[in-house]
């Protein structure tokens, strides 16, 4: 490997974005999970839906962990930082998917002490809070953190709310309602592609549909505030400096993956909710999931990349981490770049799979046959 | 480097993550014998085409699937805690720590997360070949995560392949095929898949057991016997071979272990291995006091045991704090004034770059560098807290290994008795049977540990103390995850046991 430790901490970054933007994508299981309540209308509707999420659960759960232990291994100071300093925040985060984790499979089972309803409420709390806190805590990468580093490499934070705080900065919040709404369109538009159940797919339609207006508001907010807002990006010997607009400038300077990214994804996004509405197409999924893989790259790169500091520190500036102050020494970037050209072959056999196990929706007859082996 | 440590956050720290972990642990031994129990069933389904090994498989299945998600929901938890709560432990050793973690998630929890929804929903979905071929991946899967994240815990008891850089006051991979390959990861790969094995045969006996008793379902009862029998017996023989390599490991590389595990506070030759003992309360390390009460000795086995050699000395507690200088053992009480001197020299090497004198900062490095091996030992207190608890590692030892030598004598019994089809009329073994779930959990819990608080007081074997590993929150705060975290698990654990249950009384499908 013949890159320098620069090239590398870039590459990882962008690897890092890549893993968010997929997770994003994933994330419609949690925006099927909050439909549960509203958009099914009866106990066996409901249980079509999570068994049509509980087929995939997994992989989203696995895609979040990935992004931890990547993040780990290539910016063990940013692990170091924001998940002891927003403790609160990572906790309820955690506490959520864990939550999710056992809900799926104890929903329907005999003897599982709450009942259904609870685990079913286990995944709203998961797809909804869960997710808005998970895309605030993302925000906090914009907006920054109350944490200082000093020469002792001590972490101090600089309230005691470790990280709730961060839930009242408008661009967190908004941050994590453009995910949860994300999330719900994608739901809305993978059940669609996955139930054969005609009148709960005609209610997905309109709900996927219904979810992309809240985004057609904040999608905007999110743009005004990154040209107002002030980021901080570093020189040659890595001094932090703080520049007005820095993220706004960071989406037309990386051009195509920036700016142009971002809007051909929200473009497609929408194109796939309209799909589903107005045609009878099951592939909004496709479109729309394109789209947010495209946003969730886009949100990433302009963080990381062009010199910026991708975690601000509210508190010292100079305290602010970049790409080279928080990243692995250039020996475990090297070799974690090695291993990183597996991902080709772990995303080839997870689309096969996923083709064979989807080749035909599922339905009602599907629960009925097989009482044992679904959720 | 930290300048105070609170001592009531590092305990809550401390017993939020024995807490997250052991959780763990009650769910992926299962996960790691069953898989491979399931992949041996429907293996004799796939070749003879007798539904009854299709039921026999989907029975299992159906109390793996439960046991599964559970293991899942525990394990992120760990993850995430090395970041919230060991934040000091994440910055100054994330380069090579994370690395397997991440390796894990992409060599072997993908593998899990994508056959298992085949594995457990695909039946009627692909082909009977790519059926048997899922569920292999899963058991193949589960194991590879073992591999990942045995080889990180093996890091901590024996650090390998890294180089302190004393800019960064952290330390960076220089070698991960040495990380890799440490004998210590091998042996607790081993060890730790054989046992789970093992207990998941036990758990398959259990259940059995009871179908017996109540004379139901007979065949599904017998056949799930035979197999796990002899599943369980051949991998208790690995059991007991990575065990010894282990203890062996321990003697080699973190012999402050081992002397706790035994209870020998003064080195000897021909030392020999106990067999039962009652340890004297009263005894502390350096004084003169007897330290059991009652000890019976296997003569010889410990120096055999630890260096493979009958007339090997065998250092004790007293030895490695106090040192012997005629066997050549530095002391640890001397091994904190190399440690002072290290953390002086570093002090004054970051000092003196900070101040751009280049000629004092290559002097004081060169000075560290003679002594950094020793940096650890800087913050302890003093020699008698580099000594683990001993009375918990001397009995959660012993208790471990009578049990690892009694379950092959069970599989056994059970393997004869099933072969001459007289396993119902022993309704005393059956209903002794009953009890070998929570002996085997026993044993499964108490290796780890043994593992973990023999490591104690070192977050990396005498490199990074566990109190200078934490993050710097409150005591109360962690003291509330804790709580929380309790709760919680506990909750979900209860209806857990309680799923299995009822499934087990649901029992397979019908015909």
């Amino acid at each position: 490997m013949n890159l320098d430790h620069l090239q590398l901490q870039q590459l990882w970054w962008i690897i890092l974005s890549l893993v968010g933007a997929l997770f994003l994508f994933m994330t419609f299981v949690q925006g099927g999970q909050t439909l549960l309540f509203t958009t099914a209308r009866s106990a066996p509707e409901r249980t079509l839906m999570v068994n049509a999420l509980g087929r995939k659960w997994e992989l989203t759960f696995t895609l979040l962990v990935l992004f931890g232990g990547a993040f780990f291994a290539a910016f063990p100071r940013f692990y170091a930082v924001s998940f002891s300093g927003a403790y609160w925040v990572w906790m309820l985060i955690l506490i959520t998917f864990v939550l999710q984790a056992v809900s799926f499979e104890f929903r329907s089972k005999a003897g599982n002490l709450f009942g259904a309803r609870v685990y079913e409420g286990f995944l709203f709390i998961n797809g909804s809070l869960g997710i808005l806190a998970l895309g605030a805590a993302i925000g906090t990468l914009f907006t920054g953190g109350n944490f200082l580093i000093d020469e002792f490499n001590l972490i101090r934070w600089g309230n005691p709310w470790h990280g709730l705080e961060a839930l009242l900065v408008p661009f967190n919040v908004a941050l994590g309602l453009v995910a949860v709404f994300l999330a719900r369109v994608l739901g809305a538009l993978y059940l669609v592609n996955s139930l054969r159940a005609e009148e709960l797919t005609a209610r997905l339609r309109r709900a996927a549909w219904k979810n992309l207006l809240p985004l057609v508001i904040l999608i905007p907010f999110l743009l005004i505030s990154w040209q107002t807002m002030t980021g901080y990006g570093y020189g040659e010997s890595g001094e932090i400096l703080a520049a007005a607009g820095k993220h706004w400038d960071n989406l037309f300077n990386l051009g195509l993956f920036g700016i142009g990214f971002f809007l051909i994804g929200a473009a497609l996004t929408a194109g796939g909710a309209g799909l589903a509405r107005f045609t009878a197409s099951t592939k909004g999924i496709w479109l729309s999931g394109a789209g947010a893989i495209l946003i969730g790259l886009a949100l990433f790169l302009i963080l990381g990349l062009e010199q910026t500091a991708f975690y601000p520190s509210l508190l010292d500036p100079a305290s602010s981490l970049t790409i080279r102050n928080a990243s692995s020494s250039r020996y475990t970037l090297a070799a974690m770049t090695w291993v990183a050209l597996a991902v080709p072959v772990i995303l080839g056999y997870v689309a096969y799979v996923w083709r064979l196990m989807n080749a035909t929706p599922l339905s009602a007859d599907d629960m009925d046959k097989d009482r044992h082996h679904s959720y | 480097m930290m300048e105070t440590f609170d001592p009531a956050a590092v305990n809550w720290a401390r017993a939020q993550f024995a807490l997250t972990a052991m959780y763990h642990w009650m769910f992926v031994p299962l996960t790691l014998g069953l898989s491979f129990l399931l992949a041996f069933f429907e293996t004799f389904y796939y070749k003879t085409g007798d539904p009854e090994w299709k039921r026999i498989t989907r029975f299992w299945m159906r109390l793996f699937a439960v046991n599964f998600a559970i293991g899942i929901a525990t394990g992120l938890i760990l993850e995430f805690q090395f970041g919230t709560n060991w934040s000091n432990y994440s910055w100054m050793v994330g380069d090579i720590f994370g690395a397997p973690l991440a390796i894990e998630v992409l060599f072997a929890f993908f593998i899990e997360a994508t056959f298992f929804a085949v594995m457990f929903f695909g039946w009627d979905r692909v082909s009977p070949r790519f059926h048997l071929f899922s569920t292999w991946m899963v058991a193949i899967g589960s194991s590879l995560s073992a591999v990942w994240i045995l080889v990180a815990n093996a890091w901590m008891q024996r650090p390998v392949g890294m180089v302190f850089n004393p800019d960064l006051a952290r330390f960076e991979m220089q070698d991960i095929a040495a990380v890799i390959t440490s004998p210590v990861a091998v042996s607790h790969f081993l060890h730790a898949t054989s046992t789970s094995f093992v207990l998941s045969a036990l758990f398959v006996l259990s259940v059995s057991s009871w179908y017996l008793l109540k004379g139901r379902y007979l065949r599904l009862a017998v056949r799930s016997v035979l197999v796990a029998s002899v599943f369980g017996l051949l991998f208790s023989f690995l059991v007991i071979l990575s065990g010894d390599q282990a203890a062996h490991n321990a003697a080699r590389f973190q012999p402050m272990k081992l002397a706790a595990m035994e209870a020998l506070y003064r080195g000897e030759k021909n030392a020999g291995l106990v067999a039962i003992g009652l340890l004297n309360p009263e005894k502390k390390p350096g004084d003169d006091r007897p330290v059991f009460h009652q000890a019976v000795h296997f003569p010889y086995l410990l120096s055999l045991l630890a260096n493979r050699r009958l007339d090997t000395f065998v250092p004790g507690i007293d030895d490695l704090l106090y040192g012997n200088p005629a066997e050549g053992i530095v002391g640890v009480s001397e091994k904190m004034v190399l440690g002072n001197e290290a953390l002086e020299q570093l002090t004054r090497y970051r000092q003196a770059r900070k101040e751009k004198d280049e000629e004092a900062a290559a002097f004081h490095l060169a000075a560290f560098k003679k002594v950094e091996d020793h940096l650890g030992f800087a913050y302890l207190d003093g020699p008698e807290e580099a000594v683990p608890h001993v009375p918990i590692l001397f009995y959660g030892f012993h208790v471990m290994v009578g049990l690892g030598f009694l379950f092959p004598l069970i599989f056994l019994l059970y393997l004869i008795l099933a072969l001459k089809n007289r396993l119902p009329r022993y309704r005393w073994l059956l209903r002794l049977g009953l009890l070998l779930v929570p002996l085997g959990f026993l044993a499964s819990q108490l290796g780890w540990v043994v593992t973990e608080m023999g490591r104690q007081p070192w977050a990396i074997h005498h490199i990074l103390p566990v109190k200078v590993a934490q993050s710097n929150l409150a005591a109360a705060t962690v003291q509330s995850t804790f709580y929380i975290f309790l709760v919680l698990l506990t909750l979900l654990f209860v209806a857990e046991v309680r799923i299995m249950l009822s499934q087990i009384r649901i029992g397979p499908e019908e015909k």
